[in-house]
């Protein structure tokens, strides 16, 4: 079993340049198949949305599809979906993305389409209501009218952080939802949308020097205006452990959920890492520590998780962000017996060190799965502008296979060392619906 | 500001199929290798005929299938896998079983050795088996809360009356009774590789890929059961069965209604006219309920394809206060596009959505993996594609009318409304005739 496989690499090629306007541009051609993906991503997001704003750069993402400088309303959607594509956007707590893929012969009206809304969205009072309604329903389906709503990525936030930018929810709360205005918009837009925030990334099947050419031709007078300074939302550590209870009336069983702070993922990346091999050794499939004690051995939970960054996104986010465990009990489940547990098997982890062949098997299962997010071209144009915004690595995305091969059992044994009570935060879901 | 004109597309180029082969082995299994070399990883895919089984054994089987065999413990499963950068999980529909998984290229060898231990000679041991069980017994619970469970399970039993198809979640007490020794039975009875389709996908040679599966599943042998499944029922339209849901912010609101078969000469009339209705974004009925009068974040339709029967289904959470109204949008653009052939223009953009989401459908492994898999399931083939994208190139609006007229007429849809009954029946009445559940 401790036979060791090799961790393969990808090998995708990056082309990097910055347009006069200050827009930074990543390329990755792979003609494997006839298809491209285009990724802009702005420097903002749910962390800098003004107090009494809560979900504004939730609801602005939604305006960006709203119509445009040359587009109607509606218009972003046909031209992408008349072209054979599909589309998106999404909100993070550091950046707001926004995509699209298509056959490869789109290309060009993609580049188009995303100038466009570069030069300034169509905010009209009518697009505003009505998108304030379509995110109420989004809200509504996704946390209100189904169990376990929120839980935990806008459960903890609040329990672990004490500045507004970090601990308040982001998908907002409806009055403040109803209080946005087009003012507002417009302030955020000139403020936060500017080309020197942004990074365009495409990826697929295109000839470096035509794509070149055709986004200098789309992008080049989206007129430049200064990036605003990057905010430092940092908050010092826990020192002692916070928690809350709350009941959830839709749901049958309890749940609980901990998070602790973890370093620094673009300036410590080094002792960063670690954490995402960790939270894999400890949850990772049946073999995992604590699947293998608390669902299979103690029974305890009933299924339990553990990841980066409370949307997930452990190489997208910046500081600060924590390692998370979630857990579903059976009914009558004690979330203190299982917090004792974890604590235990952190400390058994310490103490004792990993089991020959657990390291590799698990860096292996990594490999795969970002190998495998990287087969898609929006799997490289998203990651790739991301990491050219926060780190200016695009090509950082071939080597993560390779770096997490490189995480040593004494980081292992280090990072689970920090994971102490005190340093936790903690929410616990009373079930509220009969099981 | 000056005007500026939306580039032109580039015309695709022809659809290019990957490399394959495809060997039948002696067991009766079905072997399909496709190669696509992107990353160095290989996708699989097993489907296993499993139509009529009894439902809390069948649905527990996929759960406790690999919690061990002969000579490993659900554990070691895991941990091999790993190791090879693998990983293997089970479901069911209601026709198959199906396995899913990936690993790295290199540990394609290990992954099928260890798909074939567990496929020739589980042990589903007591204790394991439990714990899948009360997992299972969980998850049913935390389903039956999730509207989106409850109104598919209100629109099955409406669509499907005494067929199979009808019920495909069991009862938590069904599943609670199920014993380790039925689960031993029912593998032994129906987990056989006669009529069994595996896919692999990957940086693969696929005679070399099969040689593999042939060396690691050769040993799987034996005839399985004959089942056979009657076909679906027609739809029976009558009142909008409510069921009641009291304090839910939102209604559920689902439709079926008829469809035909991937190879029926209708087929992509009747997608064209889907995705015209609301199978995309830029369709009539998304851009009116959302764009226009916002009362719902992602309404969708689809159309359903089991080996019996396809059905299309209309699906959106509204808000409660605009459950009636939502009602009243849906049956307008239904009977418009029942009634009206659609624009010359609209065609075209359902079109191209239809022909470029196929190739973006093919641009990855599992894109690939999943739907090979799936036409495997229905006796189809890769070379299906090419067949199906010139028909879709071709379909007039005239078709397209037709198809609408026939099959997307609001009069032929069954309705079920999940949602809280004291505010919204009354609206609801206001446009059809509703009957309340039972339950």
């Amino acid at each position: 079993m401790a036979r060791r496989i090799k961790i393969p690499a990808t090998k995708y090629p990056v082309e990097r340049f910055t347009l006069a306007n200050g827009l930074r541009v990543v390329l990755t051609p792979d003609r494997s198949a006839p298809v491209v993906g285009v990724a802009v991503v702005y420097d903002v997001g749910i962390r800098s949305e003004p107090e009494g704003r809560t979900g504004f750069a939730h609801l602005f993402e939604h305006l960006m599809f709203q119509g445009s400088e040359n587009l109607e309303k509606l218009a972003h959607f046909r031209h992408v979906q008349g072209a054979g594509g599909t589309f998106n956007g999404s909100t993070h707590l550091d950046y707001t993305d926004y995509f699209e893929v298509l056959p490869s012969g789109a290309l060009e009206r993609a580049l188009f389409l995303e100038a466009d809304r570069m030069r300034g969205p169509r905010l009209t009072e009518e697009n505003l209501l009505n998108q304030i309604d379509v995110v109420k329903e989004e809200i509504r389906v996704n946390v209100l009218n189904r169990p376990y709503g929120g839980f935990p990525w806008l459960r903890l936030p609040p329990v672990m952080f004490s500045t507004f930018p970090n601990a308040h929810d982001g998908y907002g709360s409806f009055g403040d939802l109803d209080s946005a205005t087009v003012e507002d918009a417009q302030a955020f837009f000139d403020r936060y949308y500017a080309c020197g925030n942004a990074t365009l990334a495409v990826a697929g099947d295109f000839d470096v020097a035509t794509a070149t050419e055709m986004i200098h031709r789309h992008f080049g007078d989206v007129p430049a205006r200064p990036a605003p300074a990057l905010p430092d939302f940092h908050e010092p550590d826990l020192t002692s452990e916070k928690r809350d209870v709350y009941t959830d009336k839709l749901a049958p069983l309890p749940g609980v959920a901990s998070a602790w702070r973890v370093p620094d993922p673009i300036g410590d990346f080094e002792n960063y890492l670690p954490f995402v091999v960790l939270a894999e050794v400890l949850t990772d499939g049946d073999a995992s520590r604590l699947v293998e004690r608390l669902v299979q051995r103690d029974r305890t939970v009933t299924s339990i998780g553990g990841y980066i960054g409370f949307m997930g996104d452990e190489f997208q986010v910046r500081n600060p962000t924590a390692m998370l465990l979630q857990a579903h009990m059976p009914p009558g489940g004690d979330a203190e017996k299982v917090l004792r547990t974890v604590d235990e098997e952190m400390d058994r982890l310490a103490a004792d060190g990993l089991k020959p062949g657990e390291l590799e098997r698990v860096q292996a299962r990594i490999a795969t799965h970002l190998l495998r997010d990287t087969d898609a071209v929006l799997g490289r144009a998203l990651p790739m502008a991301v990491l050219e915004l926060q780190r200016g690595r695009p090509e950082m995305l071939n080597e993560l296979p390779k770096l997490v091969g490189e995480v040593t059992e004494a980081q292992i044994v280090a990072a689970a060392a920090t994971l102490r009570p005190e340093r936790r935060a903690t929410v616990e879901v009373i079930p509220g619906a009969a099981a | 500001m000056s005007t500026k004109t939306l580039p032109d597309l580039i015309p695709d180029a022809k659809l290019k199929l990957p490399k394959q082969a495809e060997r039948t082995l002696a067991g009766g299994l079905t072997v399909i290798a496709i190669r696509r070399t992107s990353v160095p990883l290989v996708e699989l895919r097993l489907r296993v005929p499993f139509g009529k089984a009894p439902l809390a054994r069948a649905t527990l089987l996929p759960q406790a299938l690999f919690t061990g065999t002969g000579t490993m413990s659900s554990i070691d499963i895991a941990a091999e896998l790993q190791a090879v950068g693998g990983g293997l999980s089970a479901g069911l529909d209601p026709d198959r079983l199906v396995v899913s998984g990936n690993s790295l290229a290199s540990g394609l060898d290990r992954m099928l050795e260890i798909l074939a231990a567990v496929l020739t000679d589980p042990a589903y041991p007591n204790e394991e088996v439990a714990t899948e069980r009360d997992r299972l017994v969980d998850h049913i619970q935390v389903a039956l809360t999730q509207p989106s469970h409850l109104a598919r399970t209100a629109l099955l039993k409406r669509m499907f009356g005494k067929h199979p198809y009808a019920v495909q979640t069991p009862e938590p007490e069904q599943v609670r009774a199920v014993r380790p020794a039925q689960l031993r039975t029912l593998h032994a009875e129906r987990v056989r590789p006669e009529g069994a389709v595996l896919v692999l996908v990957g940086d693969l040679n696929p005679e070399k890929a099969i040689d593999a599966a042939e060396k690691a599943l050769g040993s799987w042998t034996g005839p399985a059961k004959t089942v056979e499944m009657p076909p679906t029922p027609p739809l029976e339209p009558g009142a909008l069965l409510l069921v009641d849901r009291p304090g839910a912010v939102q209604s559920s609101l689902r439709m079926a209604l008829p469809a035909v078969e991937r190879t029926d000469p209708d087929y992509a009339a009747l997608q064209i006219a889907n995705l015209i209705f609301g199978g995309y974004f830029s369709s009539r009925w998304v851009e009116n309920m959302r764009e226009d009068k916002g009362y719902t974040y992602g309404p969708h339709t689809a159309i359903e394809h089991y080996l019996a029967g396809s059905t299309l289904t209309v699906s959106a959470e509204v808000a409660t206060e605009v459950t009636g109204p939502s009602l009243l949008e849906t049956l307008y653009e239904l009977g418009r596009i029942a009634s009206l052939p659609p624009a010359e223009d609209e065609l075209e953009q359902a079109r191209r959505y239809a022909l470029g989401t196929l190739r973006l459908g093919m641009s990855t492994q599992g894109g690939l993996a999943s739907l090979a898999s799936m036409y495997a399931n229905f006796g189809l083939r890769l070379d299906h594609l090419p067949q199906y994208s010139a028909a879709l190139a071709t379909v007039t609006r005239e078709q397209v009318a037709d198809a609408a007229a026939r099959f997307l007429a609001p009069t032929r849809a069954v309705t079920v409304v999940l949602g809280d009954a004291e505010k919204v029946q009354g609206p609801l009445s206001a446009l059809t005739a509703v009957e309340r559940s039972a339950e």
